[in-house]
């Protein structure tokens, strides 16, 4: 057991046989923190036939792994995988902690915080090390993790710090830090550790019965993002591409009720007077020319970009953006450059 | 078996519209500003309560909610959808509270309640967006938490059968009662208000909302509906001064930038490599996508 303390350490989420990307992401950035406030970078792996996962995680710069290999820890379940947190944290007292805004990152953040009682932020788009003068006390405080995030859907950016309480937790979503090598050769430290000295019998409470893929149910209501097109998008083949774009931004497809006719999308997808009213943040109109009835649907949309060949149609009056051109040409692009932008 | 449920619920700001007026010196909001409503996922996770209730006869649903005295609109919509009383925990000192001091009044507030079976509540907040508050309230009562929670399948035992949906599929789990279940934005939408019940409840009122109200109609409110909506104070429900409010939240807002979202008039754009990967790098940037 090594016995350093206050470093960063990384919890690394366990996906049957390989590290999630989100979790490699955070050792990247991690690393350069960790570089910042001369300390070392740990990682934890919680799960099941781990085999020798460090060779994964040390060339991104983990100096220590932490491994917990047992067939009770694989599926997550929260208490248990909690339980490993909370204890191996009162021993090695990291300054701070990372870990991806997933499903389990966001179900075992806001457990182990509160125990520990430790200040924890969801979904940090950036993280800083540096200095915090309290406005009240006047006390300083150096070398802080900055944790910054939007708030207030999206209206605001708030930066966070966590003055007094350890560790300092923040999760981040994937995708939104770049994952890179560190250093292929770069070697550390594995601690393996006895699942029975952190984890009770009874924190095996929550029985997982049954677990497959299944798609979601439709739901354009909780979108935050929509890419709805109208008549003008012309075929049912056309609407694979709006449905790509949608995948890619993490948003879903709605219709005009004239494609819904045309039988190219489900009703469920139906925008409008007689559909849906929907407001997400983004609303991407492909060939839709903005009928009353359509324009009911979606004109509380903080921000509609419109996507069509005639720079008159009535839709462009309500819109942010305008942009004159077939969809079939734009779609594409905007798909491509946001791939090429988004990391 | 009847079940004894309790539904966290919060009155939010619409996050659609914040001005910079809306925010006070210390980076915390003044939400007495801003138009309020319901917190989407929390009337996802009153649907599930209250089939539970359908399902399991003698069964009550108490709302909880912690926020201005005015958060009792969200209980009377509540109330008129099937729930059957509330608590509004209100007081000034809880003022300025991050998600572990919420978490901690919230717990406090469960243990003056008369036991439970069940909370439920939804996953996350529009204003916040952590999804933080359901696990630490599990936590800080000692009990399991099950989070992205789609549909109760049952309660049966002693246990509760939850659906819950993650990134790339489902998972069904069974955790013994009582325990904490936030509930996702997809799941099934709550039922509308039922008009027997505005009939019967709309003179329901809180002790501060009756203390504005006439003469007759802070009678009719005794006589039809007394007390079903309750204030309570941080004081009422034992907290401690040092674990709630401002002082109490381990984070700090150090700073707060509003994004600005400038195109008011339309911005036309040419099927043209250059100006569409500009707009991509400008959505980007002001975090509407990414």
């Amino acid at each position: 057991m090594t016995n350093d303390k206050n470093n960063l350490i990384v919890y690394c989420e366990w996906d049957e046989d390989h590290v999630a990307d989100v979790s490699l992401e955070l050792l990247t950035k991690g690393r350069v923190l960790a570089d910042k406030l001369g300390v070392k970078l740990e990682a934890l792996v919680i799960g099941h036939n781990l085999g020798d996962v460090e060779k994964t995680l040390m060339p991104y710069g983990a100096d220590v792994v932490y491994k917990v290999d047992d067939a009770r820890m694989y599926p997550y379940t929260t208490n248990p995988h909690a339980a490993v947190l909370i204890n191996l944290f009162r021993e090695i007292e990291p300054q701070i902690c990372l870990m991806g805004a997933t499903c389990i990152g966001r179900d075992l953040g806001p457990r182990v915080s509160s125990c520990l009682h430790s200040g924890l932020t969801a979904d940090c788009t950036s993280l800083e090390i540096g200095d915090h003068k309290d406005a009240k006390s006047g006390k300083e405080y150096t070398h802080l993790l900055y944790q910054i995030r939007p708030a207030f859907g999206g209206n605001i950016v708030a930066t966070i710090v966590n003055p007094d309480c350890r560790p300092q937790m923040a999760t981040v979503r994937e995708g939104v830090m770049k994952k890179e090598i560190f250093d292929p050769a770069h070697k550390g430290e594995v601690v393996t550790l006895d699942v029975d000295k952190y984890v009770k019998p009874e924190d095996f409470v929550v029985e997982i019965l049954d677990r497959h893929i299944e798609k979601s149910k439709i739901n354009i209501k909780a979108a935050p993002i929509i890419v709805a097109g109208g008549y003008g998008v012309g075929s049912k083949e056309n609407f694979d591409m709006l449905f790509e774009l949608a995948e890619t931004l993490g948003g879903e497809v709605g219709a005009t009720r004239a494609a819904v006719d045309a039988g190219w999308v489900e009703h469920a997808r139906q925008i409008g007077q007689t559909g849906t009213t929907v407001r997400p943040k983004l609303y991407i109109a492909c060939g839709i020319s903005g009928q009353i009835q359509h324009i009911a649907g979606m004109q509380e949309s903080s921000i509609i970009i419109s996507i069509n060949n005639d720079p008159a149609a009535p839709i462009n009056a309500i819109a942010d953006y305008v942009i004159t051109g077939n969809v079939e040409d734009i779609v594409p692009k905007l798909i491509k450059y946001y791939k090429k932008n988004s990391k | 078996m009847s079940l004894n449920i309790i539904v966290l619920a919060k009155q939010v700001p619409d996050t659609r519209n914040v001005g910079k007026d809306a925010m006070k010196e210390d980076g915390t909001i003044n939400r007495a500003a801003l138009p309020a409503i319901f917190n989407p996922e929390d009337l996802n996770a009153l649907e599930q309560a209250l089939r539970l209730k359908d399902a399991n006869p003698g069964s009550t649903v108490t709302m909880l909610t912690m926020g201005l005295p005015r958060a009792s609109e969200i209980i009377r919509e509540a109330i008129y959808r099937g729930a059957d009383r509330g608590v509004v925990l209100t007081d000034r000192a809880l003022g300025g509270a991050d998600t572990l001091a919420t978490s901690y009044s919230l717990a406090q507030a469960v243990k003056k309640m008369t036991g439970y079976d069940i909370i439920l509540g939804g996953r996350q907040a529009i204003d916040g967006d952590t999804a933080q508050v359901g696990p630490q309230i599990a936590e800080k009562l000692g009990v399991p938490q099950v989070t992205y929670a789609e549909e109760i399948l049952g309660v049966a035992e002693g246990h509760v059968t939850v659906k819950r949906r993650l990134e790339h599929g489902v998972e069904t789990v069974k955790a013994p009662l009582p325990c904490v279940v936030t509930v996702t934005g997809s799941a099934d939408e709550c039922r509308p208000r039922n008009a027997q019940r505005v009939m019967k409840f709309k003179y329901a009122a809180s002790p501060t909302e009756r203390t504005q109200l006439s003469d007759e109609l802070a009678q009719r409110a005794d006589s039809r509906c007394p007390e079903i909506i309750q204030e309570w104070s941080a004081a009422y429900v034992e907290a401690d001064p040092e674990q709630i409010g401002f002082p109490g939240s381990p984070t700090k807002v150090k700073s707060i930038e509003n994004v600005v979202f400038t195109a008011k008039e339309s911005r036309c754009l040419d099927n043209d490599d250059a100006q569409i990967e500009e707009l991509i790098k400008e959505l980007i940037t002001n975090h509407t996508i990414g």
